[in-house]
């Protein structure tokens, strides 16, 4: 009996101790592993599904001719040991070949979401985030003429262009504004890396901080190509109960006064 | 010389993996890329951790083909030589907790500590744990703490704060508790052993050279596999066995060696 009984609390303390482990292991591992603001390779994942499949191998970042990719060390505040980039230091350059995507082994850096239906790689498939200007901080807003973002694009007039406004305040100058186009946008990082303010006027945020989301309730009615975008919308019919009693003239009522 | 030539042999192996990948990032060599999560050998060997595996599955990734290729090939690669000959012979962290262990000895410490108050089995708990984990939060739970990836891919793309986990691991072996990470801590040590259990390279005892020295088990940092020495002529058939080579080297007597796995019925009868 005394054995037994040995037995069964050696047991509990055994659940009790990997219980608490288990507690402490789990909350460190949901806390490092959200990275909201994190760029990561071309042609990787939806975050959650790159997380779950990167193995933390390196061969992207050893395949990166520009050392722009690096792994997560522990210190940086990013999910331990997976691939990102900063662009202010090194944005990717949109290599031709996309020479860090098909050396994955698992499949984290998804090459067929890179290709053309001729099979062939598209740069313009790219999508790692999407670039922002502070207009308070790009000087180009200002009046002052700059266009060096404009001009590091690759997909320069297509991604990012120039809008050009008449100066109010000289009268006779124009301002020059660089404006994204978020659905070309590929989000390299190449205008961050080239502006020219002490921190960047225009940074590439990844697409589910920096992007809304109309939904379905709001359609472009002069452009047919909308309908396509809220084909899955359905009708919701609500219904408000009508008051049946008659509506009482509160102000020439007598009553309360 | 004889008394160390494993170790010898072990030291190189270790260094020259690791050379190997810390050359691939530095001067681009193509002989082995990557890190111990995966790696590829002359740029078409793949070869990928399997405990890694196992948690990604767990947490629901759908993996591609290549991982699961390296991953059968590790397996079948250690099912010959010794599961936890990856502990002896690849893994930096060996490196560690050898030196303090090393340590350990020259300063006495094991003679003041109580050698063993920590369960050798919580590595299992850990393994299980680790897989259990990555199911639910989908993520491989293990690989977002573990040391040896820390070490090992922090030596060859930048460690960052990663010596912290270097500095812990040696600390702890050191004055916490004697083969504290290695021999009672770590999963992937605890998988390995499993996987050594059918291995195929093992050492094995004569009993009939013994003299009962026991300087074998002295030395010998998984002493419970020894169970044998200088009763029964048999194969250490545990897996917590590293084949370090640590026992045969400080045998006097010849009654150790490594040779294929020889079933305790066979070595019976070879006694009698
Ligand atoms: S596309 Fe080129 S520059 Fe960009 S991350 Fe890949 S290899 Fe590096
Ligand atoms: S190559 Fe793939 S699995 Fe390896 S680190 Fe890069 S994204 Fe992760
Ligand atoms: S991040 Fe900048 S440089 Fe790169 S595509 Fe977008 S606008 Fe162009
Ligand atoms: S027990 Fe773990 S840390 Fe120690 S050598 Fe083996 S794998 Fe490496
Ligand atoms: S039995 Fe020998 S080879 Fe195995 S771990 Fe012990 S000392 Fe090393």
């Amino acid at each position: 009996m005394n054995e037994r009984r040995k037995f069964i609390l050696s047991m509990a303390r055994g659940i009790g101790l990997a219980a608490m482990g288990a507690l402490a292991w789990s909350a460190y591992v949901g806390e490092v592993r959200s990275a909201p603001l994190i760029l990561r390779p071309p042609g990787a994942l939806p975050e959650s599904d790159f997380l779950r499949t990167c193995i933390k191998c390196g061969l992207c970042a050893l395949a990166c001719p520009y050392e722009t990719l690096r792994l997560a060390a522990p210190g940086d505040n990013n999910p331990i040991g997976t691939p990102y980039f900063v662009p202010r230091e090194i944005p990717c350059y949109m290599c031709e070949d996309i020479p860090c995507v098909p050396v994955c082994p698992t499949g984290a850096l998804n090459e067929a979401s890179l290709r053309n239906e001729a099979g062939a790689w598209e740069i313009k498939k790219m999508d790692m985030g999407v670039a922002v200007v502070d207009v308070e901080a790009c000087v180009a807003f200002w009046g002052i003429q700059c266009d060096a973002c404009y001009r590091a694009c690759p997909l320069m007039d297509e991604a990012i262009y120039l809008k050009y406004e008449k100066n109010e305040r000289t009268g006779k100058h124009a301002f020059l504004k660089p404006v994204v186009n978020t659905n070309v946008c590929t989000g390299c990082g190449l205008c961050e890396r080239a502006c020219i303010t002490e921190k960047p006027a225009i940074f590439v945020l990844p697409n589910a901080i920096a992007l809304g989301k109309v939904g379905d309730h709001y359609i472009k009615g002069w452009d047919s190509g909308d309908e396509a975008r809220v084909a899955g919308a359905k009708a919701e019919t609500t219904q408000t109960q009508i008051n049946e009693k008659s509506a009482v003239d509160s102000l020439n009522s007598d009553e309360g006064f | 010389m004889k008394k160390i030539r494993f170790m010898i042999l072990r030291r190189l192996t270790q260094f020259g993996l690791l050379g190997l990948y810390i050359g691939a990032n530095v001067f681009g060599w193509t002989v082995l890329q990557g890190n111990l999560s995966s790696s590829l050998l002359f740029e078409t060997i793949p070869l990928t951790d399997p405990y890694a595996i196992m948690q990604m599955t767990l947490a629901g990734a759908v993996l591609g083909f290549d991982v699961l290729l390296g991953a059968l090939i590790i397996t079948l690669f250690y099912l010959i030589i010794g599961g936890r000959a990856f502990c002896a012979w690849v893994c930096p962290v060996n490196l560690i907790t050898d030196a303090a262990n090393k340590l350990r000895r020259v300063l006495g410490i094991s003679q003041v500590q109580k050698r063993v108050y920590m369960s050798r089995a919580i590595r299992f708990w850990i393994l299980g744990l680790g897989l259990l984990l990555s199911f639910v939060m989908g993520v491989a739970a293990f690989e977002m703490i573990s040391p040896i990836s820390m070490v090992h891919r922090g030596t060859v793309f930048g460690m960052g704060l990663g010596v912290g986990a270097i500095i812990v691991i040696f600390l702890f072996d050191l004055f916490v508790h004697e083969n504290g990470w290695c021999g009672h801590l770590c999963p992937l040590g605890a998988f390995y052993s499993l996987l050594g259990r059918f291995s195929l390279i093992r050492v094995y005892h004569d009993a009939e050279a013994c003299t009962a020295c026991m300087k074998c088990k002295e030395v010998c940092p998984e002493k419970e596999v020894l169970h044998m020495v200088a009763k029964r002529s048999e194969s250490v058939v545990m897996g917590e066995c590293t084949n370090c080579g640590r026992c045969i080297e400080v045998c006097d007597d010849d009654a150790l060696g490594f040779s294929l796995k020889k079933f305790a019925t066979q070595t019976k009868e070879k006694s009698l």
